[in-house]
C-alpha cells in the first residue's frame, strides 16, 4: 500500500491498541519493496554504497496490506474532540448514506410493493402464465431473492465508497 | 402414522452432533476478554453462515412450505419479507449499530437514551418477542416428531424445550459461530436435496406440464387412492361439491358412525379423535381460511381487499421485525466493525434467498402428493409428509428422515440462540447477572414458552412466528431506526411509542387467541396488525420526542459521531477492556476495573 510507504519515515506512533489485529503484538519491521530494497531511502542509498546484500530473514514485504489503519492521527483527534467542523462533516456523511439509503430501499419497494395491489386489481396479469409456469410465481417465488442480495451489495458499494472518499478528504491528498 | 425408524436415527445423529460440536468447538469463553479475542477472529462471511443458521427457525424450515400449501401463491411473501428485513438492516441499521457497540437490544436503548427506564421496558419487550417466537417453534417440534413417532403433540414440544434446556445449562449451546454456521448448511443442505430428487421424481413420472397441469383447474385436489385421515385437532372442513365419506368419531357435534354426506353450503366441524375414510378420486376437503379451489390457490391478490391489506401488513412486520429479535443483533457484534457487519448482511442475503427457493417448492409439491394435510389443519408437517407420499418404500423414508434432521436443527438452533440471548438480557437486567440467575431466567421463560405452546391451538408456524415479528417492528424498529438516524429522540418519547406499539399488538394478539379457541377465523387486522401498529407507535415516539425536547441526553452528539464516523477513524465504541497495562495509561483506573469485570452497564442507577 502506497500510504504505508509514505508514512513509514515519520517516528513510530504508540498504536491504539483497538485497531487491528494483534497491532501490539506484532513486531514491527521495517517495510521492504518486492524487489528486495529497503522501502527506507537512506538505508537504501547506504546499501548501494556498502554493496552489502541486504538481509533476506526478517523483512516485511509490503506488496499489499489488507488491514486498514488511520494513517494519521489528526484528523481523528478533531472528530473525537466534537469540534463542530469534524461533527458537520459526520453529519453531511450520515445524511448522504441515508439518502443512498433510501433511494435503493425505494428502488426495491416501489415495484415489489405495487405488485399484491396489482393482482388485487388486475386478476388477469395475476393469471398470466410464461412457458406453462404462472408468472406470479415467478415474481414471487424466484425474483425477489437476486434482487434483494443486488441491492444489499449495490449499497454496500455506495456506502463502502463514499466512506473511503470521507476518509481520503480528512486525511488529505 | 407409521414409525420411521430412519428419521428417528437421523434426528438422534443431529442432536448427537450439535452437542458435540458445540462442546468441542466451545473453547472456555469464560472472561470478556476472552470473548473479545474471539470476536477478532471470525470473518464476515462465515458470521453470515451464522447469522443465516440462528435464523431459519421452523417457520422458515417447515412453516413455509405449509402455508403455501393452504395460501399458495399470496403466501409466497412470507419467504420474501423474511429475507427482505435484512435488506432493511443492511441499509438503515446494521453498520450505526455495531459502531455505536451496543451489544442487545436494551444495550442499545440506555446507550443512545440514556435512561435505565427504558432498558428496563425494553427487556420485557425482548421477553415478550421471545416468548411468542419460541411458543411456535415448540408447537412445529411437536408436529414433527408426531411424523415420525406416533405420539400427541405435546410430547414433541417438551422433548425439544427439555433438549434446548438442557444444552442451555450445561453450555453447549454457547453462541459458537462455528455451530451456527454448520447448522445453516446442515439445513440447506436438508431441504435441497429432498426438493432435487422429489421434483424429479415429479418430472419424470410425466404428471406436471401442459396448459392447465395438475394445479390449474378450478377445483379441490382429489385424493390419488382411497385414504384414512385421522383428526388430531378439531377443524372446520368446506367442500366444493357433495361429498360422500365414512366417519367414526364426532362430526358438526354430534356422534358419527358410517356414511356420511357433505353438502357444499355449509362448512362441517370435525373434532378432535375423528377417523375419516374417503375413496378414490373424492375431492379433499379443505380447512375454512385456506385456498379451497386449486385455481384459485395458483393465482395471487383473489381473495378480496382485506387479504392485499393483510399482505402488505405481513411485508411491514417482516421487514422492520428483523432487526427488533432478540438473536439477531447479537450475533453482529462478532464482526469487527461496522462495514464488516453490512459485509455480513448482504451475504446473509445471499444465503437466505438460496435457502428459500426450496420451501416453495416443497410446498407447491406437496399440494399434489399430500393434500389430505389440508383436511386435518396440520399442513406445517407437508414437509415431512412429502417425502413418503411421493416415493413409497426406503427411498422416501431415507429422505423424510433427511427433512425431519434439518428440521429438529431449526428447532434447536432458533429455540436455542432465543433462550440464551432473553435469558441473559433477563439475568443481567432484572436480576443481578450471576451464572444462576442465567439458568434461573432460562427456566422461566422456557417453561411459560412450553406452557403457552402446549396451551394454545397451533395456528400455522409462519402466521404465529409473523406476530412476534410485529411485536418487535412496533417497538423496537421506532426506537432503532429513529435512533441511529434522528437527533432528536428522547426516552420520554421512545417509551411511549414502545408502550403504544406492544399494547396494541398485545390485544390483537389476546382477541386472535381468543378467535383461535372458540373455533373461527379471525378478522385479518388481529391476524397481523403490524399496518396499524407500525405506524402508530412511529407517530407515538416522534410526537413524544418533539413534546419533550429536554429530554435529548446530553452525549448524543458524540454517540451520533461515534455511529456514523467511518470505521477507519476507530471512533466506534467497543466495550473493549484493553490489556490494563496499555489501557490504564489514559484512561481512570476505575474504568478500567469496570471493563475487565465485563459489565457494561453504569455502575450507579441514576441513568433516568
Amino acid at each position: 500500500m502506497t500510504e504505508e510507504e509514505e508514512h513509514a519515515g515519520e517516528p513510530t506512533r504508540r498504536p491504539d491498541p483497538t485497531l487491528g489485529r494483534g497491532f501490539s503484538s506484532r513486531p514491527q519491521l521495517p517495510p521492504v519493496r518486492p524487489d528486495g530494497r529497503a522501502a527506507h531511502r537512506r538505508r537504501a542509498e547506504k546499501d548501494e554504497q556498502t554493496r552489502e546484500p541486504p538481509a533476506p530473514a526478517r523483512t516485511r514485504v509490503v506488496l499489499a496490506d489488507p488491514k486498514q489503519r488511520p494513517s494519521s492521527m489528526r484528523p481523528r483527534v478533531e472528530l473525537e474532540q466534537t469540534s463542530t467542523w469534524g461533527a458537520g462533516m459526520v453529519e453531511d456523511l450520515a445524511r448522504r448514506q441515508l439518502r443512498a439509503a433510501l433511494g435503493v430501499a425505494a428502488i426495491v419497494a416501489v415495484p415489489f410493493g405495487a405488485l399484491p395491489l396489482l393482482y388485487f386489481l388486475a386478476p388477469t396479469f395475476a393469471a398470466m402464465q410464461v412457458f406453462g409456469v404462472p408468472l406470479a410465481w415467478l415474481l414471487l417465488g424466484v425474483l425477489p431473492f437476486p434482487v434483494l442480495f443486488g441491492a444489499g451489495m449495490y449499497y454496500s458499494r455506495i456506502a463502502d465508497y463514499k466512506e473511503n472518499e470521507f476518509a481520503n478528504t480528512l486525511n488529505g491528498p | 402414522v407409521q414409525v420411521n425408524p430412519w428419521a428417528l436415527a437421523a434426528v438422534a445423529c443431529v442432536v448427537v452432533v450439535l452437542f458435540t460440536i458445540g462442546n468441542r468447538s466451545a473453547r472456555p469463553v469464560s472472561t470478556t476478554q476472552d470473548f473479545l479475542r474471539a470476536r477478532r477472529t471470525v470473518r464476515s462471511r462465515r458470521n453470515a453462515a451464522a447469522v443465516s443458521g440462528e435464523y431459519l427457525s421452523a417457520a422458515s424450515f417447515l412453516g413455509v412450505a405449509g402455508v403455501v400449501l393452504t395460501d399458495g401463491a399470496d403466501a409466497l411473501w412470507y419467504p420474501i419479507g423474511f429475507t427482505a428485513g435484512y435488506l432493511v438492516l443492511t441499509l438503515f441499521v446494521v453498520a450505526p449499530l455495531r459502531r455505536s457497540g451496543a451489544y442487545t437490544l436494551p444495550d442499545f436503548a440506555e446507550a443512545r437514551l440514556d435512561s435505565h427506564r427504558l432498558r428496563t421496558l425494553a427487556t420485557w419487550c425482548v421477553v415478550l418477542v421471545g416468548l411468542i417466537y419460541l411458543v411456535p417453534q415448540l408447537q412445529g417440534a411437536g408436529i414433527a416428531l408426531g411424523m415420525i413417532l406416533p405420539t400427541p403433540m405435546w410430547v414433541g414440544a417438551v422433548v425439544v424445550a427439555a433438549l434446548v434446556g438442557f444444552n442451555v445449562f450445561a453450555g453447549g449451546m454457547r453462541a459458537v459461530t462455528v455451530v451456527q454456521a454448520f447448522q445453516y448448511w446442515l439445513k440447506l443442505v436438508t431441504v435441497a436435496v429432498p426438493a432435487f430428487v422429489l421434483c424429479g421424481v415429479f418430472l419424470t413420472s410425466g404428471a406436471g406440464g401442459g396448459e392447465d397441469g395438475p394445479l390449474g383447474k378450478p377445483a379441490p385436489p382429489v385424493f390419488h387412492e382411497s385414504t384414512t385421515v385421522r383428526v388430531d385437532t378439531p377443524v372446520t372442513l368446506t367442500v366444493v361439491e357433495p361429498t360422500g365419506l365414512r366417519a367414526a368419531g364426532t362430526v358438526d357435534g354430534a356422534p358419527a358412525h358410517g356414511a356420511v354426506y357433505w353438502s357444499p353450503s355449509v362448512s362441517h366441524e370435525v373434532a378432535a379423535g375423528t377417523t375419516l375414510w374417503f375413496a378414490e378420486d373424492t375431492q379433499v376437503p379443505v380447512v375454512e381460511s385456506s385456498e379451497v379451489r386449486d385455481s384459485d390457490w395458483l393465482t395471487p391478490g383473489d381473495d378480496g381487499l382485506g387479504a392485499t391489506l393483510r399482505t402488505y401488513s405481513l411485508l411491514i412486520a417482516l421487514c422492520l421485525g428483523t432487526m427488533g429479535l432478540p438473536h439477531v443483533l447479537v450475533r453482529f457484534y462478532t464482526n469487527p466493525d461496522g462495514r464488516a457487519a453490512r459485509r455480513t448482511t448482504v451475504h446473509v442475503l445471499l444465503l437466505l434467498g438460496l435457502f428459500y427457493l426450496f420451501p416453495t417448492l416443497l410446498g407447491a409439491l406437496s399440494r399434489m402428493y399430500v393434500p389430505e394435510l389440508l383436511l386435518t389443519g396440520e399442513s406445517d408437517a407437508a414437509v415431512l409428509a412429502l417425502p413418503t407420499a411421493v416415493l413409497p418404500g426406503v427411498g422416501g423414508q431415507l429422505l423424510a428422515a433427511v427433512t425431519a434432521a434439518g428440521a429438529f436443527a431449526a428447532f434447536l438452533a432458533t429455540s436455542g440462540g432465543i433462550l440464551t440471548s432473553v435469558a441473559g438480557v433477563v439475568s443481567t437486567d432484572l436480576l443481578s447477572g450471576r451464572a444462576r440467575d442465567f439458568r434461573m431466567a432460562a427456566s422461566l421463560v422456557g417453561a411459560a414458552a412450553l406452557g403457552l405452546a402446549i396451551a394454545l391451538r397451533p395456528a400455522g408456524l409462519s402466521v404465529t412466528v409473523a406476530m412476534a415479528f410485529a411485536l418487535a417492528a412496533s417497538t423496537f424498529s421506532p426506537l432503532l431506526l429513529l435512533g441511529v438516524w434522528w437527533r432528536r429522540l428522547t426516552w420520554q418519547g421512545a417509551m411511549a411509542g414502545m408502550v403504544v406499539g406492544a399494547v396494541l399488538v398485545l390485544v390483537a394478539l389476546v382477541v386472535n387467541v381468543g378467535y383461535n379457541l372458540a373455533g373461527t377465523s379471525a378478522p385479518w387486522y388481529t391476524l397481523q396488525p403490524a399496518l396499524f401498529t407500525v405506524p402508530a407507535a412511529s407517530l407515538v415516539v416522534i410526537v413524544g420526542s418533539l413534546l419533550s425536547r429536554d429530554g435529548v441526553p446530553e452525549g448524543t452528539s458524540k454517540l451520533m459521531l461515534r455511529m456514523h464516523a467511518p470505521d477507519v477513524f476507530g471512533l466506534g465504541q467497543e466495550r473493549t477492556n484493553h490489556q490494563p497495562d496499555t489501557a490504564g495509561q489514559d484512561q481512570p483506573q476505575e474504568e478500567v476495573e469496570r471493563l475487565r469485570r465485563g459489565r457494561h452497564r453504569k455502575p450507579t442507577r441514576e441513568g433516568s
